[in-house]
C-alpha cells in the first residue's frame, strides 16, 4: 500500500546520511517498508520447520498414496511397478473387502458414539451439584483419561478375552461370535473415552448460568423439561465437538482390534484402518493405498462437518 | 419460554438470558431471597433421602467405571495359573508382588518405557517450538501468501497419520529410519492443533502492547519471548499437557515404524508382553499399569491444564 521507492539498502544509507532532510512522514513510511520486508523474511523463517515437516510427512505421502493406488506392485520389491490408471482404485473401493471394512467402521461408530455421549452426559449431570465429597466422584469419572487405547485394550482382555476374561461366558460380549465381537471391542473404546466426555460435558455444564435453571424452576419446569429445554441446547456445542471427536476416533480404531481380536473371528472385526494397516500383510500396497484414499475422503467429510459447525458458532465462543 | 432446538445457540442464550432477567427480577426483589424461592424448604427427612439416593447412584456409577481398573490390578497381582484354577474370583489369588520387577527384568519393560519417554519428550519439545514460531508468524506478522500458508496448515487436519500411514512407512523405510528415534518422531514434530491453539492465545494479546514494545525498542524475538509467550502461559501449558498425552498414547505409528522388538514403545510392547506364556500373563497386565503411571501423575498434578486443553476445542472451536 504505502511502499517507498527506495529499496531497503538505499533506505539504510539514506537514514544515516540524510536523517535531517527527510520529512517525518516519509521517514516513517520508509521504515515501515523496511520492517515489512524484514517481517516477511522472519515469518517465512518461523514457518519453515512447520512447512517442511508438513510437506514431507503429510502432503508428499498424499501424493504417494495416489501413486501407489495407480500402480500395481510386484510382491518382490526389486521388480518395477506398472501404471494401471484408476483401474485398481475403482476395483479396490468397490470390493467386498472394502465394503466390509466400511461396514465394520460404521458399526463401530454406531456402538461407540451415542453410548459414549449418553454415559458422559449421565456422569457429568450426576456430579454437577454441590455435595460433600463430589470432587472424589469427579476424579473417579475422569480417571480413564489416563488410559491409552492400548492400555484400555489390555484392561478389556481381563473382561472379554475368550479364555481368561471375567465375562467370557456372557454371549453378547463374546469375542468368538462374529455378531458380538465388534460390540464387545467397542465397549473398551466407550470406557476409555468416558473420561474425556465426562470432563468436557462437566465443563460445559458449569457454564450454564444458575439463574436460568432457577428461572425455569419458577416457571414450573420439572427437572426433565429443564434438562432438555435449557441445559441440552446450551451444552450442544460441547456435545457436537465430542460427537466429532468420537466419530473420528471410531474411524481410526486399530489398536483395540489388534490387541483384543486380531481382526477375527473370520474378519468380523476388521475395520477400515485394520485393513489398511494390514498387520498380517495380505493385501497389496496399491489396494491399501486405495483404501487409504477412501479413509481420506471420509476424514475430509467429517472435518468439513466440523468446520461448518465450528464456523457457525464463532459468535458464541467466549 | 419453550425453546426451539433449531435456533442457534447464540440466540438461545440471549433469549434465555432476557427471559431470566424478566422473570427473576420482578419476583425476587432481594438476592438473598433467591435460594428460598428456588428451593422451597424441605423436610429434613426428604432431604436426607434425596442426598442418600444421590450418593448411592454416584457410588454405583463409580463401581462401574472402576471395575475394569480393579480387574486389571487383580489380574496383575494374582498368579495367573492359580487364579484361573481358583475359578476366576473377584479377589486376588496368591499375590505375586514381584510381578513389576519381573516385567521390568524379563519383559524389558524398562527399555520400552525409556524409549516412550524419549520419543514423547522429543515430540512435545519440538511441537511447542514449531507451534510457537508458526503461531507468532500468523498472529503478529504480515507476509505474502499468508492465506495460502494458513490453508496448508489447516489442510493437514485432513491428513492424520492414519490416512498417510502406509506412505509414511515407505518414506521412513527409504530414509533408513525404521527402528530409530527420528523415525518414531519425525512425522509429529509439528501439529496444526498446536499452531491454532497458541495462535489463538497470541491473538488475545492487545495490538497496542506490540506497538508499545516496538517503541521501547523490542524486536520480534524479544517481544515473543518476553511478552507474547509469558502472556500465553496458560494456553501453552495446556498444549504441553495434551501434547504429552497424545504422544505418550500413540500406537499406530510406532507399531508400523518399527519392526524390531527392541524399538517398541511401551504402548506397542503391551501387545506382546506376557502373551506367549500363559503362566506370565500377569506381566502384561502389570506393564499396562506401569504404562499408565506417567499419565496418572499428569492427571493428578496438572488437572486444570488437562481440562483446559481437552475442552479448548469444545469451547473455543
Amino acid at each position: 500500500m504505502n511502499t517507498s521507492p527506495l529499496n531497503p539498502t538505499e533506505h539504510a544509507q539514506g537514514e544515516s546520511a540524510q536523517v535531517t532532510t527527510v520529512s517525518a512522514p516519509a521517514k516513517a513510511q520508509t521504515r515501515r517498508f523496511g520492517n515489512k520486508v524484514r517481517d516477511a523474511g522472519l515469518a517465512y523463517l518461523f514457518l519453515l520447520p512447520a512447512l517442511i515437516i508438513f510437506g514431507v510427512f503429510a502432503y508428499y505421502p498424499l501424493y504417494r498414496l495416489f501413486w501407489y493406488a495407480t500402480h500395481t506392485q510386484s510382491r518382490f520389491r526389486n521388480k518395477p511397478a506398472s501404471y494401471v490408471g484408476l483401474e485398481q482404485l475403482k476395483a479396490s473401493l468397490t470390493s467386498n473387502d472394502f465394503i466390509s471394512g466400511l461396514t465394520h467402521s460404521g458399526l463401530y461408530m454406531l456402538y461407540t458414539v451415542p453410548l459414549g455421549l449418553l454415559l458422559g452426559v449421565m456422569l457429568a449431570v450426576s456430579t454437577h451439584r454441590r455435595l460433600k465429597g463430589i470432587k472424589i466422584f469427579q476424579t473417579i469419572f475422569s480417571s480413564t483419561v489416563a488410559s491409552s487405547v492400548a492400555v484400555a485394550s489390555v484392561v478389556f482382555i481381563t473382561l472379554v478375552n475368550p479364555e481368561i476374561g471375567y465375562f467370557k461366558n456372557v454371549p453378547w460380549l463374546s469375542l468368538r461370535n462374529p455378531t458380538s465381537a465388534l460390540f464387545a471391542v467397542s465397549l473398551s473404546s466407550v470406557w476409555q473415552n468416558l473420561g474425556l466426555t465426562f470432563i468436557v460435558v462437566l465443563a460445559a455444564l458449569q457454564t450454564v448460568p444458575d439463574e436460568l435453571i432457577e428461572a425455569a424452576t419458577l416457571d414450573g419446569y420439572g427437572a426433565i423439561r429443564r434438562f432438555w429445554r435449557i441445559t441440552v441446547p446450551l451444552i450442544s456445542p460441547a456435545l457436537l465437538f465430542l460427537g466429532i471427536v468420537l466419530v473420528v476416533s471410531a474411524l481410526q480404531a486399530f489398536a483395540q482390534i489388534e490387541i483384543l481380536t486380531g481382526g477375527g473371528p473370520s474378519g468380523a472385526t476388521e475395520t477400515l484402518l485394520f485393513k489398511i494397516a494390514d498387520p498380517r500383510g495380505i493385501r497389496p500396497l496399491g489396494v491399501r493405498a486405495s483404501y487409504s484414499l477412501g479413509l481420506f475422503v471420509l476424514t475430509a467429510i467429517v472435518a468439513g462437518a466440523q468446520y461448518s459447525i465450528m464456523s457457525k458458532r464463532v459468535h458464541y465462543g467466549d | 419460554m419453550a425453546t426451539d432446538p433449531t435456533v442457534s445457540a447464540a440466540n438461545e442464550q440471549n433469549r434465555l438470558n432476557q427471559n431470566a432477567e424478566q422473570i427473576v427480577d420482578p419476583l425476587v426483589p432481594a438476592p438473598y431471597d433467591n435460594d428460598k424461592a428456588v428451593q422451597p424448604p424441605r423436610s429434613g427427612l426428604r432431604n436426607a433421602v434425596a442426598t442418600t439416593t444421590t450418593y448411592l447412584v454416584l457410588t454405583a456409577l463409580s463401581v462401574i467405571v472402576l471395575f475394569p481398573i480393579y480387574m486389571l490390578l487383580l489380574r496383575a497381582l494374582s498368579s495367573p495359573l492359580k487364579y484361573i484354577s481358583a475359578g476366576q474370583p473377584l479377589y486376588p489369588v496368591s499375590i505375586e508382588w514381584d510381578v513389576f520387577n519381573r516385567a521390568f527384568g524379563q519383559a524389558s519393560l524398562g527399555r520400552s518405557m525409556g524409549l516412550s519417554f524419549v520419543v514423547t519428550f522429543v515430540i512435545v519439545i519440538a511441537q511447542v517450538l514449531t507451534s510457537v514460531l508458526a503461531a507468532y508468524a500468523f498472529a503478529f506478522l504480515e507476509f505474502p501468501l499468508k492465506k495460502l500458508a494458513f490453508v496448508l496448515v489447516i489442510g493437514t487436519l485432513l491428513l492424520p497419520i492414519e490416512v498417510t500411514l502406509i506412505a509414511n512407512v515407505e518414506i521412513i523405510r527409504k530414509l533408513h529410519l525404521l527402528n530409530s528415534v527420528p523415525g518414531l518422531t519425525f512425522p509429529f514434530l509439528v501439529t496444526a492443533i498446536g499452531i491454532f491453539l497458541i495462535r489463538q492465545g497470541f491473538l488475545g494479546i492487545p495490538r497496542d502492547l506490540r506497538d508499545a514494545s516496538e517503541l521501547d525498542g523490542y524486536g520480534h524475538l524479544r517481544f515473543l519471548f518476553k511478552v507474547a509467550m509469558p502472556m500465553s502461559k496458560a494456553i501453552i501449558g495446556s498444549f504441553i499437557v495434551i501434547a504429552f498425552l497424545g504422544a505418550w498414547n500413540q500406537y499406530v505409528w510406532p507399531r508400523f515404524a518399527t519392526d524390531r522388538g527392541a524399538w517398541q514403545t511401551v504402548q506397542v510392547a503391551l501387545r506382546t508382553i506376557g502373551s506367549e506364556n500363559p503362566g506370565e500373563l500377569n506381566l502384561g497386565f502389570a506393564a499396562a499399569i506401569v504404562a499408565s503411571l506417567p499419565l496418572l501423575a499428569l492427571l493428578i498434578f496438572f488437572q486444570r491444564q488437562i481440562v483446559r486443553g481437552l475442552t479448548a476445542g469444545a469451547v473455543k472451536g
